[in-house]
């Protein structure tokens, strides 16, 4: 049997990963508002490279993310493209929520009284499933926080922004090559919200259209006509 | 934000200068401080640190500008680790700000930020490559080779999400100095890019200084 979609919910307070094939559509929807995705790649031949947010931001001279922007590795090529977005602004710099910041905020986890609705932090979500893989903490990367948008003043000072995503706000990713992706549903590390943040996103996936020449997000800048041209070479002959 | 130090070079355990191009690997104990001193001006020095007693606690740029609530190192900066612990503080700096966004140069990132035909200019990351291969007794390789600070290096951000490397705002004999709050590896990569304002186009060296306290 060939699968060529599929749709499932993610709860928030949650983790999941997978392999993701070159060519695959992944749209990402903030069910409730407010939602954070942490995300990291991984290419399954080489477990070494990986997401690398200063490459992305510095090869676009972008510090926000969104329709247009390249997902690089450390080796110069592009895991996915941002080819739909109704955001405008996702983030990169901020990292992981971690379990004694989550604690000292909404109150430590607690699977005995909570089951599954515990206050999960980003950071132990992550080592779940890097593990699953024989990765751990030496392999953790600065990662995309999806639906979050963290602005600065002139002198650095960093804020996130609230009431960025509402209910609906969608993102599609377009995998350029294949991938294994990690992902959480856990607060972003900078939420000062009165209770635990439980954001679930829908995740959908399908067959993407195949990259024209004109393609948006190759064009986007000429940094990106490059990286797509490594991604090239690494296929070369498929 | 600038402050000075009252530090003596003659008084220094060690001096080291690294050339435009090199890298070092070294040691430093908690409660020494070092100083990063950028001799001819305008020149990134790219730079990690390590726990000596478990590689895997390393520097993390999103730790540190994340409990901080910016973006930007300078005086006060408490440099943070992978697990949130405080690695340094920055105790002095004559430059004002440095970066921990923009990365260090590597041979494939230059390719997409240049020319695919410039994938065998020198960069930072095949120095340490270089580094990590030559000096296995620190049990670093690549997998932990990651986000880094690069000193002396001015990578403005606006409101509006920009984000560009600009002439640097580092001039000969400026400096930043670091105390350490536990035994820590060093690993510097002296700039070598030439596709870019970070080093003026003109790679030239830094030294390093350690004080026993």
């Amino acid at each position: 049997m060939t699968l060529n979609t599929y749709t499932t919910e993610i709860a928030g307070a949650s983790h999941w990963s997978l392999r993701v094939r070159k060519g695959t559509l992944m749209r990402l929807t903030d069910l409730a508002g407010n939602a954070n995705v942490g995300m990291l790649f991984y290419n399954p031949e080489n477990l070494l490279e990986r997401y690398n947010a200063p490459d992305t931001l510095k090869c676009q001279h972008t510090f926000k993310l969104t329709r247009g922007n390249c997902l690089y590795s450390d080796m110069g090529r592009i895991f996915a493209s941002i080819v739909e977005d109704d955001l405008g602004w996702h983030e990169s710099v901020c990292g992981n929520s971690n379990a004694a910041q989550v604690a000292e905020r909404w109150g430590a986890r607690d699977y005995q009284n909570a089951r599954n609705e515990w206050h999960q932090n980003g950071y132990d979500a992550f080592l779940v499933e890097l593990a699953k893989y024989g990765l751990g903490r030496a392999d953790m990367a600065a990662n995309l926080n999806l639906f979050s948008k963290v602005a600065t003043d002139d002198e650095g000072r960093m804020q996130l922004v609230s009431g960025h995503s509402k209910a609906g706000s969608q993102v599609a990713l377009r995998f350029e090559m294949d991938a294994l992706v990690v992902l959480h549903t856990c607060p972003h590390p900078l939420s000062s919200a009165d209770s635990y943040p439980y954001t679930p996103v829908r995740i959908e996936l399908s067959q993407a259209a195949p990259v024209s020449d004109d393609d948006f997000c190759r064009n986007f800048r000429p940094e990106n006509q490059r990286g797509f041209q490594n991604n090239a070479l690494y296929h070369l002959g498929k | 934000m600038i402050k000075h130090s009252s530090r003596l070079p003659e008084q220094a355990l060690s001096r080291t200068t690294i050339g435009a191009g090199d890298y070092y690997i070294g040691i430093v104990k908690a409660g020494q401080t070092l100083r990063l001193l950028d001799l001819e001006g305008n020149q990134a020095a790219d730079t990690l640190f390590f726990s000596a007693a478990n590689p895997v606690e390393r520097y993390s740029a999103t730790d540190t500008i994340r409990e901080q609530g910016n973006v930007y190192l300078t005086a006060g900066s408490v440099i943070r680790s992978n697990e949130n612990n405080p690695m340094l503080e920055i105790v002095a700096d004559t430059c004002g700000r440095h970066d921990t966004l923009g990365g260090a140069c590597a041979s494939e990132s230059n390719t997409v930020r240049y020319d695919l035909e410039k994938r065998c200019m020198h960069s930072c990351r095949d120095s340490w490559m270089l580094a990590v291969a030559e000096n296995p007794q620190y049990g670093i390789s690549k997998r932990d080779i990651t986000h880094n600070i690069n000193f002396f290096m001015n990578v403005p951000v606006t409101a509006e999400g920009g984000l560009t490397f600009e002439d640097g705002i580092s001039g000969a004999g400026k400096y930043v100095e670091l105390t350490a709050l536990m035994d820590v590896v060093i690993l510097i990569s002296n700039c070598p890019q030439l596709n870019n304002p970070c080093n003026g186009y003109n790679p030239t060296p830094v030294e390093l200084l350690v004080w026993s306290e």
